[in-house]
């Protein structure tokens, strides 16, 4: 679906016209992401963060697809093929540096988009489906990055592995023997190192394919916008080519410096030096963590530290962990604010922003060591991270009084709305 | 369904939260953790000051080629260097023909198999031989040095602080904790990370080594250059890394000029 006004591909030449005739892929093109998707004409910054996301995959793609025919998936010489990568491989050290801060790349650029749709409530209704698809496209992330990092078979990849396949073994009675079948063994051996390359091999196709399922999803309301207003009329919104083209240009030219800043001057700034020392079963690091955009479900994890009633600790850890992300599945349904943008809702606002810095305290104690006080701090952090999302949530949106919005984007952009007059007053027209 | 289990769901884990919570926060008052010697006499890293630090820093082959010397001449008869062949070493200024000679003239000679008689024997290593492994016999296991300062927070500063920093265990630290006395055969350190380690002070005494481009070596020299060579070993690319990274950054930066122009110039009749 699209806008009655929106532009119609019309093929320039001979051959175009032939292949709209046979295959109209660039009629496709055209409507999806060109001149004929029309795009409400306030967007902010915020939603460069779409097309970035999927600049990040395409660029993990060509990295690890280049990566892949110079890396060996056997546990006694993993380690020294990545070696061989960084200093053998013509530019191998810029493709794994690439590849490596790729992931938190992409992670931060996902989150960033995930803030958005909190923030503007870009998961309300027309765009339930897309948001429930983009949940799943975070689930999957994570499963390729986990399995990534066990890839080149040091120290954090190898006991990282095994502390979070051990998460399987918390499930009462079928847990181990779940978790001995995934591995494939009782430790992180050569036989799941093989089968985590195959599927953080195959996932990321997997995300592509979700991918097109969510932008599939977009297209049928329209993109939402700051306001939250629906686009009324054809003043709302802009062509997506040129204009957001062009603003996606820029953004990703940002991107990309920040980016390769990190790549070029500091390139192991995110990563955990213990990953430079092969993988040793017999010695366990002092604090195994994994990569930082984990941080805040590990903490959550880590905060259960007493059973609760006939529930063993480990296991109300492990629920609590999937539960913070499964609970996101369910935001649609837990704010009933007919109001979406956080610009004209000041109590959710505020609550909004407690749990940016709520989700940075958790981060921050998922890296530190398991230790007092970040246990404490991370045990409160966690409660209001449930709060937050399964009570206060709620709660707001039938108690808060919304401020009043604008009558349409255009009124919300230029001051006045030429149609809003119309349809005040008829006559005048 | 959502709005009525909702609420529940997270009360069930706030409740469980607290519950964790307060018999944390019981503990913690009951049985504080115990202070432990590591805890007050670890110290971190020093400062070290490499020609190769920073964003425009580059190696100092002269000093890579001492910090090899020493490698050579004091750490290779415990610790391997496996993801360095000799043949590498050209990149810090050795020539072919030097190259060749450190080769042939490497104390661990490399170990050859003959599939056919089965006999095991030795022969002298080429440039194209990995530096060998090395076996010792004494207490604790040497790890491989290739990649140290990239598998220590601070690297370079970590093994130049471990090297100066051997000392006798201070008289305070066995007061407080008596049972923190450093085991037989271990040494005191307060740079490393359980402040005992097996490894003897490897530079002891200035001339240890003679350095053939007149430089003094002093303990402190010594060490320091050791330590940029080991930051070499984990990371021989760090000079082209760098230098390519301001090209990309350069590029990227008038690419980024550019594309801002072009998206103020098509957006100018729509604000
Ligand atoms: C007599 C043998 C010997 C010599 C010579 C020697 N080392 Fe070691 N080294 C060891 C042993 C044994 C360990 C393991 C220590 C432990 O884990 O307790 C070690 C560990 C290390 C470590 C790792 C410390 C850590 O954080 O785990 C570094 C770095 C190191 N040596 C550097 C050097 C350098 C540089 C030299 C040459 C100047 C050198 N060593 C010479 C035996 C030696
Ligand atoms: C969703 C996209 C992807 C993410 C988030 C991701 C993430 C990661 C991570 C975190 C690592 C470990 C990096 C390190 O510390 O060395 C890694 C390694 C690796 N990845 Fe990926 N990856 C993705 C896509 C791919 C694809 C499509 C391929 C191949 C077709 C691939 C091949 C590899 C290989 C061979 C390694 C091991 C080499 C290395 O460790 O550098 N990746 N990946």
């Amino acid at each position: 679906m699209s806008f009655p006004w929106a532009n119609e591909y019309k093929p320039g030449n001979g051959l175009t016209q032939w292949l709209d005739e046979k295959l109209p892929l660039p009629r496709f093109v055209y409507n999806a992401v060109g001149a004929g998707y029309p795009v409400p004409r306030n967007l902010n910054y915020m939603w460069n963060f779409g097309v970035l996301a999927g600049f990040c995959l395409v660029l993990q793609i060509v990295t690890g697809v280049v990566l892949a025919m110079h890396y060996a998936a056997n546990a006694g010489v993993a380690f020294d093929s990545v070696e061989h990568i960084m200093r053998d491989v013509n530019w191998g050290w810029m493709l794994r540096y690439a590849h490596a801060n790729g992931a938190s790349a992409f992670f931060v650029v996902v989150y960033l988009h995930i803030f958005r749709g909190f923030f503007y409530s870009s998961y309300k209704a027309p765009r339930e489906m897309i948001w429930l698809l983009g949940v799943v496209i975070f689930l999957l992330m994570m499963a390729t990055a986990f399995m990534g990092y066990v890839l080149p078979w040091g120290q954090m990849s190898f006991w990282g592995a095994k502390v979070i396949t051990g998460l399987f073994g918390a499930i009462p009675l079928i847990g181990v023997p779940i978790q001995e079948w995934l591995l494939g063994g009782f430790a992180p051996d050569n036989a799941a190192l093989n089968r985590f390359f195959s599927l953080h091999f195959l996932l990321p196709f997997v995300i592509a394919g979700v991918i097109i399922l969510h932008i599939w999803a977009l297209h049928i309301p329209g993109s939402s916008n700051p306001t939250g207003v629906e686009v009324k009329t054809k003043s709302d919104t802009v062509p997506f080519h040129p204009y957001y083209t062009a603003k996606d240009g820029f953004g990703l030219g940002v991107f990309l410096l920040i980016y390769c800043a990190v790549l070029f001057f500091g390139p192991n700034a995110l990563g955990h030096p213990d990953n430079y020392i092969p993988a040793n079963p017999l010695s366990t690091p002092a604090h195994i963590v994994p990569e930082w955009y984990f941080w805040p479900f590990y903490a959550i994890l880590r905060a259960f530290t007493s059973d609760f009633f006939f529930i063993p600790a480990k296991l109300m850890g492990v629920l609590a962990m999937f539960s913070a992300i499964l609970v996101w599945f369910f935001l649609p349904w837990l704010d009933t604010s007919p109001v979406r943008s956080g610009h004209y809702r000041p109590l959710f606002r505020k609550f909004f922003y407690l749990l940016v810095i709520d989700i940075l305290v958790l981060g921050y104690c998922g890296g530190a060591p398991a230790a007092e006080p970040f246990v404490m701090i991370s045990q409160l952090a966690s409660m209001y991270y449930f709060l937050h999302f399964l009570v206060i949530l709620p709660l707001v949106s039938s108690i808060e009084k919304p401020e009043p919005l604008p009558f349409s984007i255009t009124e919300a952009v230029l001051g006045k709305d030429e149609s809003a007059v119309l349809n005040a007053n008829p006559a005048a027209a | 369904m959502v709005r009525l289990f909702g609420p529940l769901v997270g009360l069930f884990f706030a409740v469980a939260l607290l519950w964790s919570f307060g018999n944390g926060a019981y503990t913690a008052i009951t049985e504080p953790a115990p202070v432990t010697a590591e805890h007050e006499f670890h110290l971190h890293p020093k400062e070290l000051d490499l020609a190769s630090n920073g964003a425009f820093g580059r190696f100092d082959k002269q000093q890579l080629q001492r910090g090899f010397q020493v490698y050579k001449e004091v750490c290779a008869t415990c610790h391997s260097l496996k993801q360095i062949a000799f043949r590498d070493l050209k990149a810090i200024g050795y020539s072919d023909a030097e190259v060749k000679a450190i080769a042939k003239q490497w104390a661990t000679k490399a170990t050859t198999f003959n599939p056919v008689t089965g006999d095991r024997g030795e022969r002298d290593n080429i440039a194209s031989d990995r530096i060998p492994t090395v076996y010792y016999a004494g207490q604790g296991v040497p790890p491989d040095l290739s990649l140290m300062t990239k598998a220590r927070h601070d690297g370079g500063a970590y093994v130049y602080s471990l090297l100066t920093g051997y000392q006798e265990q201070p008289a305070e630290l066995l007061k407080k904790f008596p049972d923190s006395k450093t085991p037989d055969g271990l040494h005191y350190n307060p740079y490393f990370a359980n402040l005992n380690l097996a490894m003897p002070a490897p530079i002891t005494t200035d001339g240890q080594v003679t350095y053939s481009d007149g430089t003094k070596a002093s303990v402190d020299q010594m060490s320091k250059d050791v330590s940029a060579f080991l930051v070499w070993t984990a990371e021989p690319k760090l000079d082209k890394r760098k230098q390519t990274g301001w090209a990309v950054l350069g590029f990227l930066l008038m690419a980024t000029v550019l594309a801002y122009l072009a998206k103020k110039n098509v957006w100018a009749d729509k604000h």
